[in-house]
């Protein structure tokens, strides 16, 4: 129950936070930070639900756009980047990095907890 | 217990987000922050625009003296109605910075050298020459001229500027164009300066090739002597048909330029000199920037009401360098393209008549040679005595380094561009000072506003009278039927080779002895031939007064087709002037391919050169898409010019100008012994046009088996046309265009450059307009409306222009969206 509501905690306050356009983009990683040390887990499940969080709703986000998009702008980027103009690959580095991220905040996190408790 | 692993997990969290924020380098760019750039709420996702995008707005401006509707249209052109004029161009800042402000900020940049100050100093060299040939100079000087003389344009310029900063500043920062994520900068707030850099580089692009062509053709006389050059170099161009039609008597000059005495010897340099010490151009504006206008007047036509034609050939770009829009105030009703960056509009028609432009071509940057006293550069010799300079400093910032300053010395000549300190390998310190037109204060965009709201013939020659730099070609038609075409822009008034290479400058011998009077620059109106055109080439025949320049920068062959074909139209209809600007019909390889079969010895060629040389004599001379004849007949032409003239040219370590095609062709139809035929490499033997045509032949046969190879015959797989983005990455660009032409051709697309906008006006009591180019309202790379005309031009179809009262447009089943841009909310 907590793993589920951490990622809906963590995906959540993502999006919300990112709505601030002047903020910065990985202001996530306090987001993420503030929710493993508010709901103990273990290291290796406060870093998924971290992951999971930030990288579905990285990835959610960016599919919705790329399909109301026809794919315009994702198959440049991904020949400048360069993935061999593929948005499916794409998409799933942008996931890749909001997930790894999203998940190392959270382990962070995870492990100001597991510390004051020892 | 945990103290380690959270210590640890902290480091690889900061270290991680870090390394995605800082700029990598993908090849040899610097790529955008990843992290940032991946981001999507961030991002470039944010600019995945929605293919169904509504582009419905409500914005309100203090800045607004009334309400003003804009009505977009189903190609998402801007159709402005406002109560004020200062509104309209307000308006039309707001949505030139919407839709293009990436490329407003970037073009600016490159004018003013600041470059460097986000791409770092790769871009130095760039920066460094638009600082010393004094394009920031030349735009504050029009800026306070127009400050100080002119308020309705000092009014004209603040709308558009505010507006533009209007959008600015309710820029949310995750909605910043695709480009400053890529390269990792935001936008600074619009000025007016901005708008005249922005003309100053039209200036630089459109004249800036003699700051190169001046040294060039020094250095070539200096390798070849005068006299050869002066052969290879001709100004006579037998087969020009001028703008003005040939035998037109001109009024007695009032002014009448005298060649100094000395002129020979100290400038000419007929007597072989051995100096030999010119420096070179980090970049030069395309040879090509050219276009071609005409208009028909009503005895031609169908309808019986004239019809305007318009199509500038420039660079070709992503975003384009245009952007359509319609203003509509209670003084006028205007449509065409617009710059991003200028207000107004700059090609286009209004309720009462149409204009369009051409270049001029005329040599308006000239080279002093500077003799400072000493190393401080404080004082230099004229006159018979030291003059003081005064000093210029230009402080170029450096991403990542440090600043460049630039301590130019200024001369009563202009910014001195070479000296000690911007030199080249080949420059050996001279000193040199640049006079040029564009450096003494414009009237800013005056002539185009004017051009705007102009009724008749009277108001077109009042608007363009005042257009001082770079020298245009203004063609018009009314809806009362006159047509006409002047050549207006401040024209020096030359001797005969004044200008062409660095001149002496140290006393006034060789100054400018004035600017043409704007009543004496060649003009023509309602002719009897029934047509007004121009495509670059000499306005006049050499009966004109004055010397226009050197023949290299007037293209001949375009002209010719157009006059060709316009003398034998009647009954035309707008659908006969679209096939007019898109013809592919190549007058030069008419003339020239036969001349080279007279000399091509067909039965001694090898059995491959054999069947280029057929491929190229099937061609049926026009350069489409599928032709192989063209590219056979380029290649093989390109290759005798090469044997030609390359051991002439060869050996020389500093680049030399290459001789025009007219020079030889000239020479084949002649018929003559012509000396410069001889290899002059080889020593025992006197080669003449024959052997090195036929030299010419089995050398292209070698390349062209080579194309053949890799399947690049057919001329656009061979040309590979493409429209470029700005940064020239090629997945924002768009690549190998099946699209004909090239140069000497109407059509005159090659690599990256032709047709940038193309324009027909039926001068009818309701106007017909078509027109596109080639590239899309939206700069945006992630909108469908990025490169929509794309296809459709290079497929030579046009668009059917809507220019409709508001009260039509807004019914019309093609506008599609409303912004209402209101003073307060109410």
């Amino acid at each position: 129950m907590k793993f589920i509501i951490s990622i809906l905690l963590v995906a959540l306050l993502t999006y919300a936070i990112g709505i601030y356009g002047n903020l910065p983009w990985w202001s996530f990683v306090i987001t993420n930070l503030l929710i493993a040390v508010a709901i103990p887990q273990k290291p290796l499940m406060a870093f998924a639900a971290g992951a999971i969080g930030v990288g579905l709703l990285w990835a959610g986000l960016a599919l919705g756009i790329d399909l109301a998009n026809n794919h315009i702008l994702s198959t440049k980027v991904a020949t400048i980047l360069p993935l061999k103009g593929s948005y499916s690959s794409l998409i799933i580095l942008t996931a890749l990095v909001g997930a790894i991220l999203g998940g190392l905040a959270s382990l962070t996190g995870s492990f100001v907890r597991a510390h004051k408790g020892a | 217990m945990r103290l380690l692993p959270l210590i640890a997990s902290a480091i690889v969290t900061t270290a991680l987000v870090f390394t995605l924020n800082i700029q990598l380098k993908i090849g040899n760019a610097k790529a955008p922050k990843l992290g940032y750039f991946l981001s999507p709420q961030h991002g470039f996702w944010k600019n995945a625009e929605k293919i169904d995008a509504n582009f419905d707005a409500s914005i309100v401006a203090n800045e607004l003296q009334g309400n003003v509707d804009v009505y977009v249209d189903d190609r998402l052109v801007p159709h402005i109605y406002a109560d004020h004029d200062q509104d309209a161009y307000f308006v039309q800042g707001y949505l030139h910075a919407k839709f293009r402000l990436w490329q407003m900020d970037f073009e600016t940049r490159v004018a003013s050298g600041r470059l460097s100050e986000i791409a770092g100093a790769d871009k130095l060299p760039i920066d460094r020459m638009f600082r010393r040939l004094g394009m920031v100079y030349g735009a504050e000087k029009t800026e306070a001229n127009i400050n100080e003389t002119n308020p309705t344009m000092k009014a004209t310029v603040d709308a558009y500027t505010a507006g533009v900063n209007a959008y600015i500043k309710q820029l949310d920062p995750a909605d910043l164009p695709f480009e400053f994520k890529l390269m990792n900068y935001a936008p600074e707030d619009w000025t007016p300066k901005k708008t005249y850099l922005f003309l100053m580089f039209m200036s630089y692009d459109l004249t800036g090739r003699s700051a190169s062509v001046d040294l060039q053709m020094t250095n070539t006389r200096d390798y070849l002597g005068y006299d050869l050059f002066d052969k290879l170099y001709t100004n006579h161009q037998d087969s020009l048909d001028p703008i003005i039609p040939k035998g037109t008597v001109y009024e007695k000059p009032s002014i009448v330029p005298v060649k100094p005495l000395n002129a020979d010897s100290a400038y000419l340099h007929k007597a072989n000199s051995l100096s030999f010490n010119t420096v070179d151009m980090p970049e030069a504006p395309d040879k090509n920037n050219g276009s071609n206008n005409w208009a028909v007047a009503g005895s031609k036509t169908k309808s019986g009401r004239p019809i305007l034609c318009s199509d500038p050939h420039l660079g070709l770009n992503l975003p384009s360098l245009w952007y359509e829009i319609q203003i509509t105030t209670p003084t006028h009703s205007t449509y065409g393209a617009s710059f991003p960056g200028s207000p107004a509009v700059i090609i286009g028609f209004n309720d009462s008549l149409a204009w369009g432009v051409t270049n001029a071509g005329r040599d308006v940057l000239d080279y002093y040679e500077i003799k400072f006293k000493d190393s401080s550069r404080n004082e230099y010799w004229f006159n018979g005595a030291w003059k003081a300079t005064t000093k210029r400093t230009e402080v170029i910032k450096v991403k990542d380094s440090l600043d460049v300053v630039e301590d130019i010395a200024m001369t009563h000549w202009g910014p001195t561009m070479f000296d000690a300190h911007y030199q080249n390998t080949q420059s050996n310190g001279r000193n040199l000072a640049v006079q040029w037109t564009a450096l003494t204060a414009s009237t800013g965009v005056e002539t185009f506003y004017l051009l705007n709201r102009a009724k008749n013939y009277d108001d077109y020659l009042h608007a363009i009278s005042l257009w001082t730099c770079p020298g245009q070609n203004f063609v018009l038609a009314t809806k009362s039927g006159d047509i006409a075409i002047k050549q207006q822009g401040s024209f020096v008034a030359r001797w005969e080779r004044q200008g062409d290479f660095i001149m002496p400058g140290e006393d006034t011998s060789f100054q400018w002895q004035g600017i043409i009077p704007t009543n004496e620059n060649p003009m023509i109106k309602n002719p009897e031939r029934g047509f007004v055109s121009s495509a670059n080439q000499k306005s006049t025949d050499a009966s004109y007064p004055y010397y226009l320049g050197a023949a290299s920068a007037f293209p001949l062959y375009r002209g010719i087709s157009v006059n060709m074909r316009l003398k034998n139209m009647s009954q035309i209809t707008p659908e006969d002037m679209q096939s007019l600007q898109t013809d592919n019909y190549n007058v030069f390889a008419a003339t020239a391919r036969p001349a080279l079969m007279k000399y091509i010895q067909v039965d001694k060629l090898s059995s491959d050169a054999k069947r280029m040389v057929n491929e190229m004599t099937n061609w049926d001379l026009y350069n489409s898409v599928n032709a192989k004849g063209i590219t056979c007949f380029k290649i093989i032409w390109d290759s005798v010019e090469q044997a030609v003239w390359g051991d002439e040219l060869s050996g020389s370590a500093i680049p030399l100008l290459k001789p025009d095609a007219y020079v030889l062709l000239d020479q084949m139809l002649k018929d003559t012994n012509w000396s410069i035929a001889d290899d002059i490499s080889t020593k025992d033997k006197v080669e003449n046009l024959k052997d090195q045509v036929n030299l010419g032949v089995e050398k292209a046969t070698e390349k062209l088996l080579a194309l053949e190879k890799e399947n690049k015959l057919a001329w656009a797989l061979f040309k590979a046309t493409r429209v470029l983005h700005l940064t020239k990455t090629p997945a924002l660009s768009r690549l190998d265009l099946p699209i004909g032409g090239g140069v000497n051709i109407i059509n005159a697309t090659t690599e990256n450059h032709g047709p940038s906008w193309r324009m027909v006006v039926h001068l009818t009591d309701e106007i017909e307009a078509y027109g596109l180019y080639p590239g899309g309202q939206s700069g945006n790379p992630g909108s469908p409306y990025y490169d929509t005309f794309v296809n459709y031009w290079a497929a030579g179809k046009y668009y059917r222009l809507l220019f409709l009262s508001k009260d039509k447009l807004k019914q019309s089943e093609r506008t599609k969206w409303h912004m209402q841009f209101q003073k307060s909310n109410s």
